[in-house]
């Protein structure tokens, strides 16, 4: 659990493919170093930059600009209550109260048993459905204290496999056909990209 | 207006603050303020980086026609019509606005800061600021300072974040390893965690820094900013000549930093350079003469010292049995002294200043030389035949990088092993070594590319050689010693190939040691004379102003030290030098060494080898005496006398004109002013350098000066218009463009000189300057499929005198490792950082293994003058290359 495993080197090269330059791969990369371990390594950062080609200073530049890349250890669920003014007025921060009842933790922390963190989050784009919260990014709409306290003990005994562990993006993995890729082409390079010359059309 | 009656050609009309100004096409309106004396305050532009408009400081008001607007000066060029105002209200409001801001979180520590008293922040928010803030919070407080490396400290708190050190890092130096992270409210600048900021040019961020986040481990709390004196003077760490200031205090030198020269440095310098300031300080320094009694040295007085060093001169049984080695470490006026003394009185051309490292001095005077601006030429191409000068010419490097990556220049690398600079080129081939000549002559079209030569594939051939040859123009040569384990006459061979194919190629030396280039050009080389001329055309030129002279060309320090071996040496001089490190060979010197009779020492401190001498003189270092110096482009410039040498040591010349005057011949110095007056007005190609030095020459003075005019003896009526001589030659008259035109000459002198002219036609009795002695190519030693070829190159820092009497730079060279390609390590059975035996046929060293993919295979690469495992042990000078067998260490 440290540098990219091998399965994953394979899937970053192909990542990588996909794009005209190889430093543009950066932010899926560091996805999929999160899905392996859930959070970054300082390993797995530096191996990024060997495989895109810049320093591992410039990649945790970038990742730590974004509050989704986690740079500590984080538990398999994830758990954002949305504490923003509709859920406010809905109950959002009496949720949160509660949740730090049920789970024992404050905003930011970890259970012992390493299977929840807890957040507290601005707008999560779901007023609609206020008050609602995201596990691994996954959303709850309307939760009550009870329906907080049913996804914890589905969640503790396995019942909702629709969740996958913390990192993992999308469960489908999506794979771009060789002769479709970008590939990785120089700036210079003005040959049309393969998706505009499988089409049939020109580069003016 | 005046200005705006001469336009440019591409020229811009702006108006600044109601002065209409011309400005250059794309020049940034920042830039056109200052030209015409308006300041805009600014902290994140900087003249030699491109510009981000980070800080806001330089924001103005600016009409291009759609009304004034707030715009941020560095990042707008000039339009026609522009009129900006610069001290408007509105623009005054902003400059409040802007550094109240930048002073809500920056710590009000000004008093303990060492950049306090020349910190921009502090200058601007006193000149610009409004006075007093509003803020009334607690400002931030981070852990302070953190080091970034092990020579640059960071107080995250009084960063601006204005990217000057970032980008830096990246766009400048090439190694981004210091990155703005936590970006947003927390933003701040960092390493990544464990991976310092270890790059040569780190104390750069230092100097750059507009506040005083980033420090200096070697100047932090050693001074105040108003309490130094400060003068410019010249880097004398490596041979290319980066203009510095050197601040004092209290008669220490407390720090250098770089200043901006167009032709050199663009104000840049490497960590090795900055921070030897610490070298003048050391507790090293010899403060008095040392003499032998008994098994030690021992303090004397400088009557006896002088006493016995000129006693063991003045007794040698004949002029060949004396030997000098070194002098590049001097100034040029202490290197003429010396060349004056051993050359000019007592005869003896058994003189050297490279130690068997560097190139042959025909090489380096008589090639076609380029500038460093030639070589960094917008569009050219440049052929890399020498050392990494990453390692051993960094601002070389710095200036190299910036033409690859802005000036669209191409690089084609012949070394034995990649470089730092590598990464860079538009080819880079590495040839078996030993056999680099085969591969520079099929780069050239001298030979057909039909099959692998010396070990480099068609394919890769064909590559380099389309690179080099897509240059219409002229190419120019960096030209040095790649590896001290290949024979110095494969390099001459492969420069013979280039002039041969391609003669109008020009060459810049690769030559290390600071003012090697100014010893070879004051003589301190066999079969030379002071100004680029041999000892065979020289001596009839020389004959006036010196006693005496070489009856025949002597031997180099290879030469010296066989001979010294072998019991012909009475005398042997070690002017700074300090062969038992240095020489490639480290047996033959140690031989050289315990076989001369007397050895005799002038130097700054002890090193390992004047440790063994009989007399050693304490010398004036850097610093501590006035002078000039040659860089490797032959750019003359000067060198500042800031503070007191230790003890009663003394510069170099007077030490020459002591030990002359006790052998009865007075050398005619009083002062160093005597001496350069002697070199501009005999050296030939350092005539009327005084008189240059004289007029101001910030830039240096690149030699030879185009013509000089020396009244001829008989007749006083040359005619001088403007710079322009007109003078009579066979009958004809010709004009002539002077740089500098010397109307009297020394009494000394007079009538030796008529006219001198690097036009032929117009040269008078000058001798000719020496020409560059092409060879037949090489041939190397068929290849032993068991060994490996050793290539033993240098690092930055290593274990020499300069670098390890520094005490912050002295940790940081690595030690000895020999690098292999990876995919030697199943055949060998040894294992990355397993150690391994190198054995050669006459020495074997225990070194640690390093697996290097720049590495090819077949060769084994080794760093020189590093702790534990000498390559100089393993190398034999007997050999066009070392062979080596790698055995694993039980």
């Amino acid at each position: 659990m440290a540098r990219l495993s091998n399965d994953n080197v394979e899937l970053a090269r192909e990542i990588i493919g996909n794009y005209p330059r190889p430093k543009s791969a950066l932010i899926p990369l560091l996805h999929l170093a999160q899905e392996q371990d859930g959070h970054l390594t300082d390993e797995a950062m530096a191996h990024i930059g060997e495989l895109v080609g810049v320093s591992s200073a410039e990649v945790l530049g970038t990742a730590s600009f974004y509050e989704m890349f986690k740079m500590e250890p984080v538990g398999r669920y994830m758990v954002n209550i949305c504490t923003n003014i509709s859920c406010q007025l809905r109950g959002g921060e009496e949720l949160l109260a509660h949740a730090e009842k049920t789970l024992g933790i404050r905003p930011g922390q970890t259970t012992s048993d390493g299977l929840f963190t807890l957040e507290d989050v601005e707008c999560i784009a779901a007023c609609t459905e206020a008050p609602c919260l995201q596990v691994n990014y996954r959303y709850e709409h309307r939760i009550s204290n009870e329906g907080f306290d049913q996804l914890v003990n589905d969640l503790r005994a396995g019942r909702r496999s629709d969740i996958p562990s913390h990192g993992v993006l999308a469960e489908v993995r999506q794979h771009i056909p060789e002769d479709r890729r970008a590939g990785v082409v120089t700036p210079e390079d003005k040959t049309a990209p393969v998706w505009v010359a499988a089409a049939g059309e020109g580069v003016k | 207006m005046a200005e705006s009656e001469v336009t440019p050609v591409d020229g811009v009309a702006v108006e600044i603050n109601g002065v209409e100004v011309i400005a250059r096409k794309g020049e940034l309106l920042i830039d056109a303020a200052e030209r015409i004396g308006t300041y805009i305050p600014r902290f994140c532009y900087h003249e030699r980086m491109n510009p981000v408009g980070m800080c806001r400081m330089c924001l103005v008001e600016v009409d291009t026609g759609r009304g004034p607007a707030l715009q941020p000066s560095c990042m707008i060029e000039c339009t026609p019509g522009m009129k900006a105002d610069t001290e408007s209200a509105v623009t005054k409001k902003a400059q409040d606005g802007i550094l109240e801001f930048l002073l809500a979180n920056h710590p009000l520590d000004c008093p303990v800061c060492d950049k306090g008293g020349e910190c921009p922040l502090q200058d601007q928010t006193m000149a610009y600021g409004p006075g007093e803030s509003r803020f009334v919070e607690e400002k931030r407080h981070k852990e302070k300072p953190i080091p970034i490396s092990d020579l640059v400290l960071l107080d995250r708190e009084r960063c601006i974040l204005c990217d000057r050190c970032t980008r830096f890092a990246k766009e400048v130096a090439g190694d981004p390893l210091i990155h703005f992270i936590h970006r947003g409210n927390n933003t701040e600048v960092n390493t990544f965690p464990d991976e310092p900021f270890a790059s040569y040019f780190s104390g750069n961020t230092v100097q750059i820094c507009p506040v005083g986040a980033l420090t200096a481990s070697t100047y932090r709390f050693k001074a105040r900013p108003w309490d130094l004196e400060t003068t410019e003077s010249t880097c004398q760490t490596c041979s290319v000549g980066c203009r510095i200031s050197i601040d004092s205090s209290r008669d220490q030198v407390q720090r250098f930093a770089g200043v901006d020269i167009d032709p050199v440095n663009w104000g840049w310098l490497c960590d090795k350079g900055r921070f030897s300031s610490e070298v003048v300080t050391s507790d090293e320094r010899l403060a008095e003469p040392l003499v032998r009694d008994g098994s030690g040295l021992v303090s004397a007085k400088w009557s006896d010292a002088l006493g016995r060093f000129a006693n063991a001169l003045g007794n040698a049984s004949s002029a060949q049995s004396i030997g000098v080695i070194g002098g590049s470490r001097l100034t040029n006026e202490d290197a003429y002294a010396w060349s004056k003394l051993f050359k000019g009185v007592l005869a003896t051309d058994n003189v050297d200043a490279q130690l068997g490292d560097g190139l042959p001095a025909h090489v380096v005077l008589g090639l076609p030389s380029a500038t460093i601006d030639e070589v960094c030429a917008p569009g050219g191409t440049v052929l890399l035949l020498g050392p990494d000068v990453k390692e051993e010419l960094p601002v070389l490097f710095l200036r190299l990088r910036h033409a690859v990556v802005e000036d669209r220049v191409t690089i084609v690398e012949v070394s034995p092993r990649s470089s730092g600079i590598s990464s860079l080129t538009a080819a880079s081939v590495h040839p078996r070594p030993g056999e680099t000549a085969d591969v520079v002559a099929a780069l050239m079209g001298l030979a057909a590319i039909d099959r692998e030569i010396a070990g480099v594939s068609a394919e890769e051939l064909e590559k380099a050689r389309a690179a080099l040859s897509a240059s219409a123009g002229p190419i120019t040569v960096v030209l040095g010693r790649a590896s001290l384990a290949e024979s110095a006459s494969i390099t001459v061979a492969a420069a013979s190939a280039i002039l041969n194919a391609r003669p109008d190629t020009t060459f810049l030396s690769a030559l290390r040691r600071s003012n090697v280039r100014g010893a070879l050009d004051m003589g301190l080389a066999p079969g030379l004379l002071p100004g680029r001329v041999t000892l065979e055309d020289g001596a009839e030129w020389y004959a006036e102003v010196w006693p005496t002279m070489p009856s025949a060309t002597g031997l180099d320090t290879e030469g010296i030290l066989r001979a010294a071996a072998d019991g012909r040496i009475d005398v042997l001089v070690l002017l700074g030098a300090d062969p038992l490190s240095d020489f490639p060979d480290a047996d033959l010197a140690e031989r050289g060494l315990t076989g001369a009779r007397t050895v005799l020492a002038v130097d700054t401190a002890l090193n390992s080898s004047s440790k063994r001498a009989d007399v050693v003189l304490a010398a004036a270092g850097f610093a501590e005496k006035s002078g000039t110096t040659t860089n490797i482009e032959g750019r003359v410039s000067t060198l500042s006398h800031r503070v007191t040498p230790p003890g009663t040591s003394r510069a170099d010349w007077m030490l020459a004109a002591e030990v002359s005057s006790r052998l009865g011949t007075d050398l005619g110095f009083e002062s160093f002013g005597d001496v350069l007056a002697e070199i501009s007005a005999v050296a030939p190609a350092y005539l009327a350098l005084d008189q240059a030095i004289a007029e101001g020459s910030p830039d240096g003075i690149l030699l030879p000066l185009d013509v000089v005019v020396i009244i001829d003896e008989e007749d006083d009526d040359i005619v001088i218009i403007d710079e322009t001589v007109t003078v009579s030659e066979d009958g004809a008259e010709v004009d002539v463009t002077a740089d500098v035109v010397v109307e009297e000459t020394d009494d000394d002198v007079e009538g030796l000189i008529e006219i001198i002219s690097d036009d032929s036609d117009v040269a008078g009795s000058m001798p000719p300057f020496v020409q560059f002695m092409p060879i037949e190519a090489v041939v190397s030693p068929p290849v032993d499929s068991y060994g490996f070829r050793l290539v033993a190159s240098r690092k930055l820092y290593d274990q020499g005198t300069l670098v390890q009497s520094a005490p912050s730079l002295a940790p940081l060279a690595a030690g000895s490792i020999v690098s292999l390609n990876p995919w030697e390590f199943d055949r060998l059975g040894v294992a990355s950082g397993g150690r391994a035996i190198v054995r050669t046929a006459k020495a074997s060293v225990n070194v640690t293994v390093q697996s290097d993919p720049g590495v090819p295979r077949g060769v084994a690469a080794m760093i020189v003058n590093q702790a534990d495992g000498r390559v100089s042990d393993l190398v034999s000078t007997d050999e066009l290359v070392a062979e080596v067998r790698i055995e694993t260490a039980s």
